[in-house]
């Protein structure tokens, strides 16, 4: 790097740092702040005596949690949710993108399929459609309508094709000469090479998995059958009193209290938090390299 | 003959994306009908009335329609300008820091919230924002009184826009960086001997070297007009708000499978798709004109 020893170009530096820092809290403080609420008591945090620090430390939302039948059927599903979402996702689209990533010479078909592609990437029949081919499929009020809600996502797709496509052609020229098959091609070459944009890739969908609410909340009219989020979003974040069932309201009354709420928040967190380092390694390489092509 | 049985390989590979995607993406597409018919879920799709163009005629008569048209281009109109540009200054002001690990350091942190759900995010902002939250104990402290944040509906919009921003700049810088990391540092080693200071040489190599990429994500970014962000408004707005924060979304939600107006809602729906089509399809095309861009 550059060296600079005008003040003007110091004070800069300074300034500069303090304030990247300052965004970099912004980021953090708000997680801090709910994991603080949620080892407070009670009075504290309703007196509002809790900032960045807990007070009289508790671990009883926790505990509280634990006990609680419904959030552990929650946080089940979504696990469960996730294994088998990212599953089929991964498949779906890694065998996909591989013969896209071809060139039409190679494969003729490539660009009907990527039109049809995009045309389905840029054009919905919209909710309501949606919504009905879901109840004719029969995906309402079983894991399955939360497994395949996302299987083909073309953003994916597309970043995992890139990948596939900068790799050397080499490769493949000299696993034709010994013999090997398209698949094997695919499967013993081309995929351990690939491991950044895999690991990008599984990181999206099963973070996608995890945090998806929407589909559990139309999909499903149990709440028991709720997944994480849905549970989080009807019990915690969205308290609409009018479309509440008695059943919910009941619920309502007997935990609704900020402690246990931020307790939820944070354990819900908690997964994405724990993926995260894991994936740090190859998620800027995977991303970069996917978005461009040769 | 090898690339005869490559070739059936190739399209075997194929099948569960496209089995997928024909029952999950193209059935789904032929409900737009139900935009044409007065729906009746009793009669299906091939008994129920046919009216024309009576929904869309009916549509364009509710007050409810040009208003979450308004606050849907204008919440997402917002974002993506913002989205453009806080990254932009975001990473330019990263590429100056000279320690490597801080750099990575502030990185990481700071696309953290890009994987946190609205859900929790929502959770977490009614908490800090909420009536007895911490913003409001700071705000007393100085004596100011406590506002409900999230019950304004004058600034509303702009605790959308802004907490998306917040949600997503560390994220969005990333394609930034990445431009930057491709700029020759042979540029800024001539540049220096030269005798540039680092804002000419900002403005003189940096910018230019990643003008592209601007150009890129500008032209791509129209296709995102009418996108104000489902999951974030649906967790974050109640009654007080819907005059300004309810979007197309969540009002065909609310019309079709709260209120079971399907045809109403589907006939919204569809308009949005079509709209959504032509614009993204616009900056698409836009993008390969101007920055030779291709998704594929």
């Amino acid at each position: 790097m550059l060296k600079e020893r005008s003040i003007g170009s110091r004070i800069f530096d300074g300034a500069n740092i303090t304030f990247l820092l300052l965004l970099t809290f912004t980021c953090v403080l708000p997680i801090w702040y709910t994991l603080c609420v949620s080892l407070s008591a009670k009075s504290a945090v309703a007196a509002g005596r809790v900032s960045l620090w807990p007070v009289e430390f508790t671990i009883v939302s926790y505990q509280q949690i634990l006990g609680d039948r419904h959030f552990g059927n929650a946080f089940l599903t979504s696990v469960q949710r996730v294994l088998l979402g990212t599953a089929v996702s991964m498949v779906c689209i890694a065998l996909c993108a591989y013969p896209l990533s071809k060139s039409r010479k190679e494969f003729p078909a490539r660009n009907v399929l990527m039109w049809i592609l995009i045309f389905c990437m840029l054009f919905n029949g919209g909710l309501i459609p949606w919504f009905m081919t879901m109840r004719n499929l029969r995906m309402m009020n079983n894991i399955w309508g939360l497994v395949l809600s996302n299987s083909l996502p073309m953003f994916n797709v597309i970043l995992m094709m890139n990948f596939f496509r900068n790799l050397p052609k080499e490769m493949e020229e000299a696993a034709i000469v010994d013999g090997a098959g398209a698949f094997y091609i695919f499967w013993r070459i081309w995929l351990p090479v690939s491991i950044p944009v895999l690991a990008t890739v599984t990181l999206f969908m099963a973070v996608y998995h995890w945090n998806e609410f929407f589909n559990g909340l139309v999909l499903t009219s149990k709440t028991e059958n709720y997944p994480l989020q849905t549970y989080i979003q009807q019990l915690v974040v969205n308290i609409d009193t009018t479309t509440m069932t008695e059943d919910q309201f009941r619920r309502l009354s007997l935990m609704s209290n900020q402690t246990l709420n931020a307790a939820k928040l944070f354990v819900a967190m908690v997964p994405v938090l724990l993926l995260y380092p894991f994936l740090q390694k190859y998620f800027i390489h995977g991303i970069t390299i996917g978005s461009v092509k040769e | 003959m090898r690339n005869k049985s490559f070739i059936r390989t190739y399209s075997l590979m194929v099948i569960p994306g496209f089995v997928w995607l024909a029952l999950f993406s193209i059935v789904p597409m032929f409900g737009i009908v139900m935009a044409f018919q007065n729906y009746n879920p009793g009669l299906g799709f091939f008994r129920s009335p046919w009216v024309g163009l009576d929904n869309f005629r009916y549509m364009f008569s509710l007050s409810d329609s040009w208003s979450i048209m308004y606050n849907t281009v204008f919440i997402a109109t917002g974002k993506v300008i913002l989205n453009l540009v806080f990254p932009l200054i975001f990473a330019l002001l990263l590429n100056e820091l000279r320690s490597n690990r801080m750099k990575r350091t502030v990185q990481t942190v700071t696309y953290m919230p890009y994987f946190l759900s609205w859900v929790i995010l929502a959770g977490i902002l009614i908490d800090i924002l909420g009536y007895n939250g911490p913003i409001n104990m700071i705000r007393a402290s100085f004596g100011l009184p406590k506002t409900m944040i999230f019950g304004n509906a004058r600034t509303f919009p702009w605790l959308l826009i802004l907490s998306d921003v917040w949600k997503t700049f560390g994220f969005n810088a990333i394609i930034y960086l990445a431009a930057l990391t491709g700029i020759n540092p042979n540029l800024y080693e001539a540049a220096a001997i030269d005798g540039a200071g680092r804002w000419s040489r900002l403005l003189h190599i940096t910018l230019p070297g990643i003008m592209i990429t601007v150009m890129m994500l500008m032209t791509l970014g129209l296709g995102n007009v009418l996108n104000a962000g489902f999951d974030q408004v649906f967790n974050m707005y109640n009654k007080l708000v819907y005059s300004t924060g309810d979007i197309i979304d969540t009002w065909v939600y609310r019309t079709g499978l709260i209120s079971l107006k399907f045809s109403l809602a589907s006939t919204v729906g569809l308009l949005k798709s079509v709209v959504g089509f032509v614009l993204v399809a616009l900056g698409y095309t836009l993008a390969d004109r101007f920055a030779g861009y291709r998704i594929f």
